[in-house]
């Protein structure tokens, strides 16, 4: 195992652990905009450290393009799904949980 | 066994049992709501399948049109509910669970044949697999799947656009809407939608011109294209009430009318319908492509839309 395998192993385990824990956000958070919160930041940060623990193993130039470009996207279209549920909710006065 | 064999065959398993519960929950579940939840899942996992399968052109349309379209679909459906109308009605009577009981022998026939027919086939065949790689040169693609659903059996993908055309034409005879936007966009989302929609453009393409050679092809860059629509329409984007009318009829139509004309060309050549000759045919095939992912994202946003737009009053 070369120190690249591991560096890349720890990225990806780093970024399950966010999704796991957006997972649980997702499930376990009172209302839709903190549960909103949990998420994005799955999706954003989880994926990204996958995406880099991936981007390790690469074989080639082309397909380190192509997975950061797999990130940006689902960044701008989790933002959007992010906005639009979070407006459609705000829309329909649900109010923000407050303790 | 190597260890990596068994992983494969653990995932395998794993996706298929979480295939099975998801299809159960969806149908069981009383709250429509927590089916269509369900049934996207269920296609997304569906489309993991096909990847597993090395299917990625099916695994592109499951994920793309299967779970993503037809959830938005559903959704927008669900959404013109009435509130009560949102709950399945369980009890239904003596007479409800004999139709019940009268659907599940017949499906379980279906079924059997299924397995029957499975079981019957060879274990170890080549398919069409070496016949289409053989007319793949006559075709002018390099995507066997390409070749296949665009010229090889090009009349299926025909009917395939006219049965999606026909759909949308059913849609507009129900009822019209308003093309005007009911809320503003705000300009958070104005700012993304203006980021957003050349992507998607750029994407659609690109998904397009790879159908060429890899996976990929009209349908799914149709289906990327009427997603970006979906995301249009639900952030209050509209087209102008110019448009309404015949242009966006013209962009319906237009993979159906090309399909046909370039359908015919051969015709006046002595060859039979649909058979592009072949020093044309990669060009062709492409010109078709474009012009049915236009016409197939246009008509999935639209159908999204759930309603004809109205044109402008003269």
């Amino acid at each position: 195992m070369t120190i690249l395998d591991l560096v890349s192993a720890v990225l990806l385990l780093v970024g399950g652990g966010f999704f796991l824990a957006g997972t649980v956000g997702l499930l376990r958070f009172p209302d839709v905009y903190t549960r909103l919160h949990a998420l994005t930041k799955a999706d954003n940060l989880g994926l990204g450290l996958v995406v880099a623990g991936l981007c390790m193993q690469a074989e080639s130039w082309a397909v380190i393009g192509k997975l950061v470009l797999i990130w940006l996207l689902v960044l701008i279209a989790s933002s959007f799904a992010c906005h639009l549920v979070a407006r459609a909710a705000l829309h329909r006065r649900i109010p923000p949980w407050s303790r | 066994m190597e260890p990596m064999t068994v992983l494969n065959w653990a995932i395998d398993g794993l996706l298929a049992l979480l295939l099975l519960w998801l299809a159960a929950r969806a149908l069981a579940s009383p709250e429509l709501m927590e089916s269509v939840v369900l049934f996207v899942g269920f296609g997304l996992t569906l489309a993991m399948v096909w990847v597993r399968l090395a299917a990625p052109d099916i695994a592109l349309a499951e994920a793309a049109i299967g779970a993503g379209l037809t959830g938005a679909l559903l959704l927008a459906a669900l959404a013109r509910l009435p509130r009560g109308a949102r709950e399945t009605d369980r009890d239904e009577g003596a007479r409800g669970r004999l139709g019940e009981l009268l659907l599940m022998l017949l499906l379980a026939g279906l079924w059997g044949g299924l397995a029957l027919a499975i079981l019957s086939l060879p274990l170890e065949s080549s398919g069409l697999a070496e016949w289409v790689a053989g007319a793949l040169d006559e075709t002018g693609v390099g995507s066997p799947v390409t070749a296949v659903l665009l010229d090889l059996r090009g009349y299926d993908t025909l009917l395939e656009m006219v049965v999606l055309l026909l759909v949308l034409v059913g849609v507009w005879s129900l009822s019209k809407v308003n093309a005007r936007p009911d809320r503003q966009a705000g300009t958070m989302l104005d700012r993304l939608t203006r980021l957003y929609a050349p992507v998607m453009l750029i994407i659609a393409g690109y998904l397009l011109w790879a159908g060429s050679s890899a996976a990929g092809g009209a349908f799914q860059a149709g289906a990327v294209l009427g997603a970006a629509g979906v995301v249009l329409i639900l952030s209050g984007w509209r087209l102008p009430t110019a448009l309404v009318g015949w242009p966006l009829r013209l962009l319906l139509a237009m993979g159906v009318l090309l399909f046909l004309v370039v359908g015919a060309i051969p015709l006046g050549l002595g060859a039979a319908w649909l058979d592009h000759p072949a020093a044309w045919s990669g060009t062709l095939i492409l010109l078709i492509e474009i012009a049915a992912s236009l016409s197939i994202g246009a008509t999935l946003a639209l159908l999204f839309l759930g309603a004809q737009p109205e044109e402008d009053q003269p």
